[in-house]
């Protein structure tokens, strides 16, 4: 296979998962040539967003003894906005899942919906890892092959 | 090394031996004993309560009970279990059930089975005195039916020793029947009624019922077990039966007469049958080796020797999975017979019915989570369908074209629609729906409902129309999307039950409803003596003439015409308070002359899935799901949903709906880029509408007054003609040069004899003014194919239903005047594009990645986008005078949320603006105040108002939206002066 087909079976099984959605390609049209690490510089932003958040989380929902639902509010709401930006469908249902749980003040609740969110954030991840990987080798070919 | 080597080989089958005979040493000794031998005892306990089966509901010993078809059935439940169950039973080749026949009971049982008991030799069994005849067979063994196993000599003294003892017998090996391998069977007897442990010979023959029979087929079953062994170049096995011992039975191996004599070592073997014995004998095929395989022989010849007893075990433990089998096998027989029998049925119909409720309530669900899952599949193509329908539609299209294309395209939103509407159905179920506010234009929003439902109304040819009352204020508050689903669902409905006649949808105000019903009151003497003389003249006044259910929604409309000025006078009087509640509470009635609803269906129409009768969903088909969604949404929106039908006249479906009237603070501009972009080039122009129908007319003149032209009505062509030639008159002299005027005429005001008449009249008219300026003759039709006819004079026909874009593109196209107005179509990126480029905008939101997105988004649009991270930082940015043209804020931010900070900008801004306010007028206001938007992911009620509240311009969704943004902008950015510029 070449990257191209990787690439593009990546992306198809990524949509197909609900990995990512339609803004995600909303994204990629937002790239073109005056801004050509768009998509990257982007996913970057929100894995680094992401990270401190579900970190913050952590420690808001485990090592706090009570747990102040106002911070997890105010978290898991900043995640569901980024996500929803960069269109990481799953992530984004999984914000939304969460917040039926610390609108109750539902400790276990939360803590499981963390654990959800964490596992969905880094499969994402994963994938866009291998998908950026992939693109700056179709980008390096292409590249060589100009010159 | 050959003594080692045997002394070895001995004490490893020694110990065997040891550990399967000596009971109780230890606990490895009791536990292999529990596996090897006594396996089969346990197994002849666990019999004893499987013998009284016959309790439990298998009647197969009672032959009275036993009728053939049952038997038939019986044959294949057994076979079929028998075969799903196989794996359980490798080392048998198959599992058969005899029954007990005594001679006697003979005649009756052949003819129950509808064969005759045969012997081994397939002859018509001889006279005996019981038969045990073959009725259920595993499929392997099914050549093997009807045959009377007691025929069989081996099968004889099987089938006596085991009913004797109740427990599982052997065979000795023989040839079995058909596949002439070397087998063992296996014989196991089914006792009527339960039996002691104790009972005695005699008692258990007596309450014998049939035997359970099964193969072994020794010679695959020991050369899949010992496949290593029978494949070991150095040692020989055979298995024999030596239950007489002078002459042994070669069980498995090469039997050479002096092996048995010449063997090393030989072990007795148990299957389990007390009166059958069985030995291994092992030997050496050459030579004993004179290699290392001295030491490791004998392991192998331990581990083989360990394989050899567990062969009994794998066998006994098959037979004791078998035997379960069995038992369910009853179980599953009784269960299915208990459906069977009669007295049972009516439970096991209800039982039916509550399976296939649940299946339906499956279905539905999974309908729903299909949908759900689905939707995003067809909304992308769909997506795709509509974008290309827009961009066509801002080409020159000609009129056909551009209905065409119009139509696919509200057709596409409507699928679209669909699949949302489906899914807040669900969301009601749950009481998850909310209802949005957002200002809205009644007006157009009915149009597209009825632009929905054209081509079927044309199809049926059906006057379909929309009169919105003068007094509903042109942009309102709430929820449009909900609204339109209703009226939607409402007309859907109405459509679908209407062969001919009319659908009305009529929105007034409620209070103007209320003031009719006083007046009905006072006048009902007179509305009484006009309903008894219309029902027999068969022509009412109403929109295609014919009767309606309620009639108070004519009556509604007529006041309001007619009786106008009164009735408007006593509204004032009466709705000022409304005014100041700031409250629109409307009246919609949709109206049909459809077949009715019986009266006995009255009480179900707003029960979901159900319909008048269940022919309904066969001829007009249909969820019966609409009307109760209908119901939910009206009740949300704070309104009350009601009917009244008579069957075969029609029926009126009435809501009322409580909607905001526009805030206060909201200049024109605004309302202006809320409503249909309708042309303004009519303006002032004269139209003459010859309609009979004074209802009918009302609509047309309704939608024409919507571009702005002046109607004058005549009730028939000739009062029209009058009129124009008044008109024309006057016009030759003063008008010269000005609009031609129209005559819109209704088509069945149109009769061929008036031709003539127009013919002279034109004709005089284009003699004395140019042909341009002749007056245009306009068809009102409600069938498609008046379209494509010739008519003559005509300039063009239009096909109802009836709204005001469609007319002004009909009107542009024959004056081909206009093009230029109609090209500032909105939704268009290329728009987007027009109004936001080179505009510096600010976005304020906390999310880094929300703003890069975000400013990407704007920037594809030619703007210059500055970002900050605060509410702090965008304050000290939007320090008036303002260098930016419009901020987007998001709402939900730490420190200071969106609202504070708008709630400060326009503290500052209006500080500022009481001082320079002198100086600064008009255009340049913009400077003091800028548009702010609101930035939020979900738009719900609550954001809305508050966003009103702290005077922000609007909202945008996150992630930004083309069409939403679109709108949004274009709210404050169309009519704005660029500064600097």
């Amino acid at each position: 296979m070449t990257p191209t087909e990787e690439l593009n079976s990546l992306m198809n099984w990524m949509f197909s998962e609900g990995l990512l959605d339609q803004q995600f390609q909303q994204l990629q049209m937002l790239q073109d040539a005056s801004n050509p690490d768009f998509v990257s510089e982007v996913i970057t932003l929100f894995c680094k967003d992401s990270e401190i958040i579900l970190a913050e989380l952590t420690k808001l929902l485990r090592d706090q003894p009570v747990v102040d639902f106002q911070k997890v509010d105010a978290y898991v709401h900043q995640l569901k906005g980024s996500s929803s930006s960069v269109g990481a469908n799953n992530v984004k249902l999984a914000c939304i899942h969460f917040r039926q749980f610390y609108e109750e003040n539902n400790k276990e609740g939360c803590f499981s919906s963390l654990n959800a969110m964490e596992r969905e954030y880094f499969r994402l991840k994963d994938k866009l890892g291998t998908m950026l990987q992939l693109e700056q080798r179709i980008q390096a070919y292409e590249s060589s092959k100009h010159n | 090394m050959d003594d080692a080597y045997s002394r070895n080989l001995h004490r490893a089958s020694l110990s065997y031996e040891n550990r399967k005979h000596e009971k109780g040493r230890g606990d490895a000794n009791e536990h292999v004993r529990r596996e090897g031998k006594d396996a089969a005892g346990a197994i002849c306990c666990d019999c004893q309560p499987c013998a009284c089966s016959g309790d439990s509901g298998f009647d197969i010993s009672l032959p009275e009970r036993a009728i053939s078809t049952r038997s038939v059935w019986f044959q294949e439940t057994f076979a079929e279990y028998t075969t799903r169950t196989a794996f359980e039973r490798r080392l048998l080749n198959g599992v058969t059930y005899a029954q007990r026949v005594i001679h006697a009971d003979r005649e009756l049982f052949e003819n129950q089975q509808g064969w005759t008991i045969k012997s081994m030799e397939r002859k018509p069994s001889p006279i005996q005195d019981e038969y045990a005849a073959v009725i259920y067979s595993q499929e392997t063994v099914s050549h093997i039916e009807s045959l009377d196993m007691m025929s069989g000599e081996e099968y004889r003294r099987n089938i006596l020793r085991a009913r004797a003892t109740g427990k599982v017998v052997l065979t000795r090996p023989f040839r079995l029947l058909k596949s002439n391998h070397l087998g063992v069977v296996l014989t196991f007897p089914v006792y009527l009624s339960d039996l002691p442990v104790d009972a005695i010979a005699e008692e258990r023959v007596k309450a014998t019922s049939g035997y359970i029979g099964g193969a072994f087929d020794v010679e695959s079953l020991v050369e899949n077990l010992l496949h290593q062994l029978a494949g070991s170049q150095e040692i020989v096995m055979n298995v024999y039966d030596v239950t007489n011992s002078c002459e042994p039975l070669v069980l498995y191996g090469v039997h050479s007469p002096d092996d048995h004599m010449s063997s090393l070592h030989i072990s007795m073997l148990d299957f389990g049958d007390p009166f059958k014995k069985h030995q291994m004998n092992c030997r050496y095929r050459n030579k004993p080796p004179v290699s290392l395989s001295s030491i490791t022989t004998p392991t192998g010849i331990f581990v083989i020797l360990m394989l050899v007893g567990y062969i009994g075990y794998a066998a006994w433990s098959h037979y004791v999975n078998a035997k379960e089998d069995f038992q369910k096998m009853e179980e599953l027989k009784r269960k299915a017979e208990a459906a069977d029998v009669a007295k049972s049925q009516v439970s096991f119909f209800g039982y039916c019915i509550q399976i296939t409720m649940r299946r339906y309530q499956l279905i539905f669900f999974l309908f729903q989570q299909f949908l759900a899952m689905v939707s995003h599949e067809i909304r992308t193509p769909m997506n795709g369908v509509l974008g290309m329908l827009n961009m066509l539609l801002d080409t020159e299209l000609n009129l056909t074209q551009k209905d065409c294309a119009q139509t696919a395209q509200i057709c596409g939103r409507a699928l679209i629609a669909i699949i949302n509407e489906v899914l807040d159905c669900a969301k009601i179920e749950e009481g998850k729906l909310e209802i949005e506010f957002v200002p809205f234009d009644l007006r157009s929003v009915l149009d597209d409902v009825i632009s929905l439902f054209s081509v079927k109304s044309r199809e049926k040819g059906i006057e379909l129309a929309v009169y919105v009352s003068d007094r509903v204020p042109t942009i309102l508050v709430g929820d449009p999307r909900r609204f339109k689903q209703i009226v939607t669902n409402l007309i859907g409905n109405s459509i679908k039950f209407t062969k001919r006649g009319h659908i009305f949808v009529q929105v007034h105000l409620v209070e103007d409803a209320h003031i009719l019903d006083t007046k009905v009151e006072n006048g009902l003497n007179g509305y009484a003596n006009e309903a008894n003389i219309t029902s027999v003249n068969a022509v009412f006044n109403t929109l295609s003439g014919l009767e309606v259910a309620d009639s108070r929604n004519t009556k509604c409309l007529e006041l309001q015409l007619c009786d106008g000025e009164s009735l408007l006078g006593t509204l004032e009087n009466g709705s000022a308070p409304e005014c100041m509640t700031n409250q629109v509470n409307l009246m919609v009635s949709i109206e049909d002359t459809g077949v009715g609803i019986p009266p006995c269906a009255h009480d179900r129409v707003f029960t979901p899935f159900m319909q008048a009768d269940s022919s309904t969903s066969r001829n007009y088909g249909g969820t019966g799901i609409g009307l109760s969604i209908s119901k939910c949404l009206v009740e949300l929106m704070g309104g009350k949903i009601s009917f009244s039908s008579k069957p075969h006249v029609g029926s009126t479906f009435t809501f009322t709906v409580v909607f905001q009237r526009h805030g206060k603070g909201a200049g024109a501009d605004r309302e202006r880029s809320l409503l249909e972009v309708l042309p303004t080039c009519f303006r002032g122009m004269r139209v003459t509408l010859v309609d009979r129908q004074p209802v009918r007319s009302t609509i047309t003149k309704y939608h024409l007054q919507r571009l702005s032209m002046i109607t004058e009505d005549a009730r028939t062509i000739n009062e029209a003609l009058y009129l124009l030639s008044g008109q024309y008159d006057h016009s030759i002299s003063s008008h010269r040069g000005k609009l031609p005027s129209i005559l819109l005429i209704e088509k069945d005001s149109w009769d061929p004899k008036v031709d003539i008449h127009i013919q002279n009249d034109l004709l005089k008219w284009k003699k004395a003014i140019s042909v341009h300026d002749s007056p245009k003759v306009v068809l009102l039709s409600t069938t498609e194919s008046d379209k494509t006819r010739a008519w003559p004079h005509v300039d063009t026909v239009i096909v109802k239903p009836l709204r005001a874009s469609t007319i002004a593109t009909c009107f542009q196209q024959m004056l081909g005047i206009g093009r230029a107005q109609n090209k500032d179509t909105l939704n268009s990126s290329s728009f987007l594009h027009g109004l936001l480029d080179g505009k510096n905008i600010l976005i304020v939101d906390d999310n880094k990645v929300n703003l890069r997105v975000a400013a990407a988004a704007l920037k594809k649009y030619g703007a210059k986008v500055e970002c900050v991270e605060s509410g702090k930082s965008a304050l000290s940015l939007l320090q008036p005078p303002h260098k930016f043209h419009a901020c987007f804020m998001d709402i939900q931010m730490p420190e200071m949320n969106g609202f504070q900070v708008t709630r400060e900008i326009r503290r500052m801004e209006s500080s500022v603006a009481s001082e320079e306010a002198h100086i600064e007028e008009g255009p340049m206001k913009v400077k003091w105040r800028i548009p702010i938007l609101a930035m939020t992911a979900d738009v719900i009620q609550a954001t809305y108002e508050q966003c009103v509240k702290c005077d922000m311009d609007g909202y945008v969704s996150k992630p930004f939206e083309e069409a939403q943004l679109c709108n949004a902008v274009a709210k404050f950015l169309v009519s704005q002066p660029i500064l600097g510029s």
